[in-house]
């Protein structure tokens, strides 16, 4: 096999310690104890060696990365090793000093989510009270420091009828992005299906909305936007396809091809504490298990499209099917593709609670 | 607001013109955002300094290159036009 082209990206997961509660969280099911979370030093050469390898981005998130109160040095590291940083934050934990602290150590960026533009109902989905006005406080601190600023909103059927409003909220917040992200159903996602997935009217109603705002606001706000797995035909290139473009690292130091692949079985995903960033990208069996076109089943091997999306989302290939290497049920061509649709249906009678993130317990505390 | 002769572009904040050395090529890097200009690109691109105009860009790419001033002028125009609809210059 040649040597894969370098990758682009870094996800560095700092931490999983967060005081929102989000029922969407991107994290593992199993989340990692702060007592095993890697130093700053050891980030400090992973963004080293990512740099020397062609990373150019890093996006700095958790957990809520200012949950750990070496951010500044971390930040500092990244700014040294060359690469540009993303701070991805709920910024509940930052106020404008350490916010300028992060500015000095030459933090490049700040993504900032928020639950909903309505402040009840944002303080519900966070799962943290006074959660929403501590965010609109600190994005006024990021304008005043003078950092790039993306709002980061991820939607689902209990907040996307307020798209409006949270594009207004963007702009209010002096934001030169918005992005709009549909929940991806794996994970804490998963188990809250059916209090999140969209209707059909309310993806349309949405899709409309972005595409007026986007005329409406060119040169003044971008707007990122994808159409939800569970109402396309073809699944979207996960991660620009597996081990292609991108590594993110745990709070642990395990490596992965995709934030959320620790939720597949049967793999040993290699440690930064062990292995060189470029050791892993090359030559490691979970990088290499996916890359390409060679593992596909069919309907993928021989199909058109195998190039352009890769076979989809493994992780949602493995929680839909039971099957890590299946194509992704978003394509109309799975044999499994009725089971989004079923899934749709069952939403939209469903009651709209929630299980709330949080760490298992009755272990040691970290 | 849109790009006009006497503009002075910038590029917008987060946006960094770097060298790609891992790839052998220059980029515009921004959050979530990677642009790969083409050689006629990233020369406009690397004139672009928060002082200069339009017109002084093109000024300097017409003393440089064999190619009549209007053609150039209309070439960074509509390039500064579009980056500027992708966030990645300002006027």
């Amino acid at each position: 096999m040649t040597a894969p082209p370098p990758p682009l990206g870094l996800l560095a997961e700092l931490t999983h310690r967060c005081p929102l509660r989000c029922p969407y969280c991107s994290n593992p099911v199993e989340l990692s104890r702060a007592s095993a979370e890697l130093d700053a030093e050891t980030w400090g050469r992973v963004f080293r060696e990512a740099a020397a390898l062609g990373v150019l981005q890093l996006h700095l998130s958790g957990g809520e990365p200012a949950a750990r109160r070496d951010l500044p040095e971390i930040v500092a590291h990244a700014a040294r090793a060359g690469l540009y940083s993303n701070l991805i934050t709920s910024g509940v934990l930052l106020d404008a000093g350490k916010l300028q602290a992060l500015a000095d150590a030459g933090l490049d960026h700040v993504q900032l989510s928020v639950q909903d533009a309505e402040e009840a109902s944002a303080d519900r989905i966070g799962g943290l009270r006074g959660g929403h006005a501590r965010k609109l406080t600190f994005a006024e601190a990021v304008h005043a420091a003078g950092l790039p600023l993306t709002l980061n909103a991820v939607v689902h059927r209990q907040n996307l009828d307020r798209l409006p409003a949270l594009i207004d909220l963007a702009l209010s917040l002096g934001a030169g992005r918005l992005e709009v992200a549909h929940v991806q159903y794996y994970g804490w996602a998963l188990r809250n299906r059916d209090a999140l997935l969209p209707s059909r009217a309310q993806l349309d109603a949405a899709t409309r909305t972005v595409t007026e705002a986007r005329a409406r606001l060119q040169g003044r706000l971008v707007i990122d936007y994808v159409v939800p797995d569970y109402h396309a035909h073809r699944p979207k290139a996960c991660m620009g396809g597996w081990g292609r473009s991108f590594i993110a690292v745990s709070p642990a130091g395990r490596a992965l091809p995709c934030h959320a692949a620790e939720s597949l079985p049967g793999f040993d995903f290699p440690s930064v504490r062990d292995h060189s960033l470029a050791d892993i990208w090359a030559h490691s069996e979970a990088f290499n298990r996916f890359r390409g076109t060679g593992w596909m089943p069919a309907p993928c091997q021989g199909c058109e499209h195998r190039e352009r999306d890769w076979g989809g989302c493994r992780c949602q290939a493995f929680a839909l099917t039971g099957e890590a290497a299946a194509t992704d049920p978003a394509c109309a061509l799975s044999p499994h593709h009725h089971l989004l649709d079923l899934a749709v249906q069952e939403a939209a009678v469903a009651e709209g609670d929630f299980t709330y993130r949080e760490m298992a317990r009755a272990t040691v505390p970290g | 607001m849109t790009v006009a002769p006497a503009t002075v572009p910038r590029f917008a904040r987060g946006m960094r013109l770097r060298e790609d050395a891992a790839r052998n090529r220059w980029v515009v890097v921004g959050p979530e955002r990677l642009f790969v200009p083409d050689e006629i690109a990233l020369e406009i691109l690397r004139l672009i300094d928060g002082a200069r105009s339009v017109d002084a860009i093109v000024d300097d790419l017409a003393a440089r290159y064999d190619a009549p001033r209007e053609a150039i002028a209309a070439d960074v125009l509509a390039l500064l036009s579009d980056l500027h609809g992708k966030g990645v210059v300002t006027p």
